[in-house]
């Protein structure tokens, strides 16, 4: 097995452990989210297998429902900074002198501003959701994608094949069909699975700002804003929902390190 | 006495599978040997094994001695790289398939041969500049060449630049990897006469690499065939030619017809 | 040079328009009136007409537009309508946290990550070059917050070497407390941009490494360290310049997770109060500053690679296709 597939094995394994616990959390979790039965901050250990909160909300419970908030925001994100991303790359790609300067210029615009500050203002206009979280992560990721299909596009129709083809006469569609799209999928995959954990976090961020989904679906990084402030008396706080995060982001990061694999032959005829 | 002795050489990838397989030939002083074969048989991977320049993962084995005229042999497998530095560049050097690529873009033509010859014969200020110029008008280049990076200029410059080079070094031995591969019918033959020229000019030694035997006809005595990695076949060019052993010399040998033939239909 | 400068300046003019009108009008479609912030949930008809009058949201868009660049030219950003104090000299004080920590912080992380991504790729076939990637990739993955809480809980309550958060009030008039407050602070945010900056050096690296150039020199006699320093450094930094502009500017903004961690009073906590409270002024000019700022590191990051490529610089004359 080559170091590229064993990536993806375990890459995959981490994101589908967190999908299975997502999943889980839909059917069955230890106690109610709400449930504020155990007494406040309870040591991990017991019925409270990773404690409670200051609330006495059980820690465990948190964390399976965390994941399914984490899991959503991802894919939500990567399907609208996917599909935005997709579209807008290919036009600017394809676009000429002005029209393509204005498309670059305009997608520099938006990714100067940084993805947690473009978030912050949608939650401002849209109030603090699930959704407001998904809508901004995915808007500021479409600049993103946008602006890497305009560079591949460009590059494969430089590509001497694809002169020649497009001299030669052949429609269009064609050759998006024949030559971009082949050339530019594997790249695009390879970053939309990093930029599924760059989703993922900033999310976190956001919530640990206070601006992510409200309670009682405690996401991650909430659970780490409130951890913060009982270090002193609960310190193992800290420990549960920070590892999930990285174990997450990781797991997505090796999926698109062996994703590569996939897309490197390609990429290569690419460059 | 041969400037460079290959003998039962075997090169191992990663997987430790045999890229080539003892593999053993000689070169003496200003012979001229063809090394054919298709692509992926091991050509590259032998030039390449001789200077010690291996991918990383890749181990050679067996033993490669290069002995320079009144020199002492050194044994190239397994020597440090300090030993190494030395016979690179003065005794031999390579000039590489991909004119593309094998010259760094962002240095200028002028800087990198100059650096050449800064090296290997200690020239500094006006009199290097001068040898500059000097090299590349020999390969047929102006000095317009020597301000221009590589990618203001066509592939058989290109060519020419990282021949002038390598030549520039006064090497006893040029390893010729397919040099004229990439480049365009007409542009081959001028290289090939170009080199062909060069190496009788300085009394070098070739080592010509190519898949083509009528390009290797050209320029070499003798050629060893190579299939998959083994020697299969070897002799003067005219015996390969006219009395071809192995299957893998005929396919080229019968490549190389057609192509002759193409050629020759289209003269007038 | 000069036609490839009058272009990508005209580009970063009409970047700077283009971002002006798009975050006024942003904030003119958020809904609610900017006024509200003045006001009260009981406030009278009379008291919202002052207030809408006050901020000037009661003229139409087009006028409101113009007074905002007329102001912007003349380098006013208003007042914020929490506080009444002028925005321009509160963003100041506050670029004189948010400046040097995120300029430390960068240089820290260059300094980190030069030397272990160029390491790195030497060493991609050994077990301890493996493991420092894998470590790289590991920092890639973790909250830059969670590193902040960390660390403090460590240095600050555990072994209490640095205050776990604040500023000191008297700023930079009282340079020790100033420079210990910062220290983990930059600590975070140096960690986690070294780690992915590494990831990009290596690649770098190991591209100029398997490169048919270095070999070409290599076959000409250059020591391996000799024909990484002649041909690898540049063609290495080309790509890695490109990176660390884009990554300074996330530093500059993304700082705002990092001064909420520590509590520190810099551009990106202005701007979390500003959303928070609706203060338009406030959102409008942190923005504004901020926005200014990344376009012109990413003008020079241009010119830098520009500098460095000289394929680049030939696409000036005509376009690349
Ligand atoms: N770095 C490497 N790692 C592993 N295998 C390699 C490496 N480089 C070359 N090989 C393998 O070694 C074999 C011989 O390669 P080599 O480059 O010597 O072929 P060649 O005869 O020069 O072919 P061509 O005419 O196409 O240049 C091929 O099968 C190739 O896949
Ligand atoms: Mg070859």
């Amino acid at each position: 097995m080559t170091r590229r597939r064993r990536s993806l094995v375990a890459g995959a394994v981490l994101v589908g452990l967190l999908g299975a616990v997502a999943l889980l959390s839909l059917l069955w979790t230890p106690f109610a989210v709400s449930d504020t039965s155990g007494g406040r901050l309870a040591p991990p250990g017991g019925a409270h297998l990773l404690g409670t909160d200051r609330l006495g909300r059980d820690l465990a419970t948190q964390l399976m429902v965390g994941a399914r908030i984490a899991l959503l925001t991802g894919l939500g994100a990567v399907a609208i900074g996917g599909t935005l991303g997709l579209a807008a790359g290919l036009a600017a790609g394809f676009a000429q002198r002005w029209l393509d300067d204005g498309i670059a210029a305009t997608l520099d615009v938006v990714i100067a501003f940084p993805t947690l500050l473009l978030a912050m203002l949608v939650v401002a206009a849209r109030g603090a959701s699930l959704g407001s979280a998904v809508l901004a992560l995915g808007l500021a990721m479409s600049a993103v994608v946008a602006r890497l299909t305009r560079i591949l596009v460009k590059r494969v129709l430089a590509l001497d094949f694809v002169t020649a083809a497009r001299t030669s006469g052949t429609s269009w569609p064609r050759v998006v069909a024949e030559h971009v799209l082949p050339n530019v999928w594997p790249t695009l995959v390879v970053n939309l699975a990093l930029q599924f954990g760059l989703a993922v976090l900033a999310e976190a961020s956001l919530s640990y700002l206070g601006l992510g989904p409200p309670p009682p679906n405690q996401s991650w990084g909430r659970m780490l804003q409130e951890a913060q402030s009982t270090v002193l008396t609960a310190p193992a706080g800290l420990v549960a929902p920070g590892l999930a995060l990285v174990v997450l982001v990781v797991g997505a990061n090796l999926v698109a390190d062996g994703l590569r694999e996939v897309a490197d032959p390609l990429a290569g005829r690419a460059s | 006495m041969n400037l460079l002795t290959v003998d039962m050489l075997t090169i191992s990838g990663t997987d430790g599978r045999a890229l080539v397989s003892e593999l053993s030939f000689a070169l003496s002083p200003g012979e001229r040997l063809g090394l054919i074969g298709e692509s992926g048989s091991g050509k590259s991977l032998t030039a390449l094994a001789v200077l010690g320049l291996l991918p990383a993962g890749l181990r050679a084995s067996g033993s490669i001695r290069l002995q320079p005229a009144g020199g002492e042999p050194t044994e190239v497998v397994g020597a440090a790289d300090r030993t190494l530095r030395r016979l690179r560049g003065r005794v031999a050097t390579v000039v590489f398939q991909e004119p593309l690529t094998a010259l760094d873009p962002l240095m200028r033509i002028g800087n990198q041969v100059g650096w050449a010859i800064r090296r290997t014969r200690g020239l500094r200020g006006s009199a290097l500049r001068d040898a500059v110029l000097s090299a590349l008008a020999e390969v047929g280049l102006d000095d317009r060449i020597a301000r221009a990076y590589p990618h203001e200029v066509s592939g058989g410059q290109r060519q020419r630049a990282a021949i002038a080079a390598a030549v520039a070094c006064r090497p006893a031995l040029l390893i010729a990897d397919e040099p004229t591969t990439a480049l365009d019918v007409t542009v081959q033959a001028d290289v090939l006469a170009l080199l062909d020229r060069l190496v009788a000019d300085r009394g070098m030694a070739l080592l010509f690499i190519s898949h083509d035997l009528a390009v290797v006809a050209r320029v070499a005595e003798r050629v060893l065939v190579l299939a998959q990695g083994v020697a299969v076949e070897s002799g003067t060019v005219t015996e390969v030619v006219t009395a071809p052993d192995h299957p893998v010399t005929r396919a080229l040998l019968s490549s190389a017809r057609q192509l002759d033939a193409a050629l020759d239909g289209r003269q007038p | 040079m000069v036609r490839y400068l009058v272009r990508r300046g005209g580009l970063l003019v009409a970047s700077l328009l283009f971002a002006s009108v798009a975050l006024f009008l942003l904030l003119r479609v958020l809904p609610g009136d900017p006024a509200n912030a003045l006001l009260t949930v009981d406030a009278t008809p009379e008291q919202i007409e002052a207030a809408r009058r006050q901020v000037g949201s009661d003229r139409p868009l087009p006028e409101q537009f113009v007074t905002w660049l007329g102001q912007l030219v003349r380098l006013d950003l208003g007042r914020s309508f929490v506080s009444t104090l002028p925005v321009g000299p509160e963003i100041t004080d506050r670029l004189a946290v948010t400046v040097p920590l995120a300029l430390t912080a960068f240089a820290l992380a260059i300094v980190i990550a030069v030397p272990v991504g160029y390491l790195c790729a030497r060493w991609s076939r050994t077990w301890y070059g493996a493991t420092i990637s894998a470590l790289s990739q590991l920092g890639i993955a973790v909250p830059v917050f969670w590193v902040g809480m960390l660390l403090v809980f460590v240095f600050a309550l555990r072994l209490r070497v640095f205050p776990s958060g604040g500023f000191p009030r008297a700023g930079w008039a009282d340079p020790g407390a100033a420079l210990t407050a910062l220290t983990l602070p930059v600590l975070t945010v140096a960690l986690v941009m070294s780690a992915s900056l590494i990831r990009y050096v290596r690649s770098a690296t190991l591209d100029v490494l398997h490169s048919d150039y270095l070999r070409t020199a290599r076959a000409l006699g250059a020591s391996s360290a000799e024909a990484m320093w002649r041909h690898g450094l540049r063609n290495a930094a080309g790509p890695v310049v490109s990176i660390l502009g884009i990554e300074l500017a996330t530093t500059f903004l993304g700082t705002v997770v990092v001064e909420s961690v520590f509590a520190l009073p810099g551009l990106g906590s202005m701007l979390v109060k500003g959303i928070m409270q609706h203060d338009y002024p406030v959102i409008q000019g942190v923005l504004f500053v901020s926005t200014v700022t990344v376009l012109v590191i990413g003008f020079l990051a241009d010119l830098a690679q520009r500098l460095l490529d000289p394929r680049l610089r030939r696409a000036s004359s005509g376009r690349s296709r």
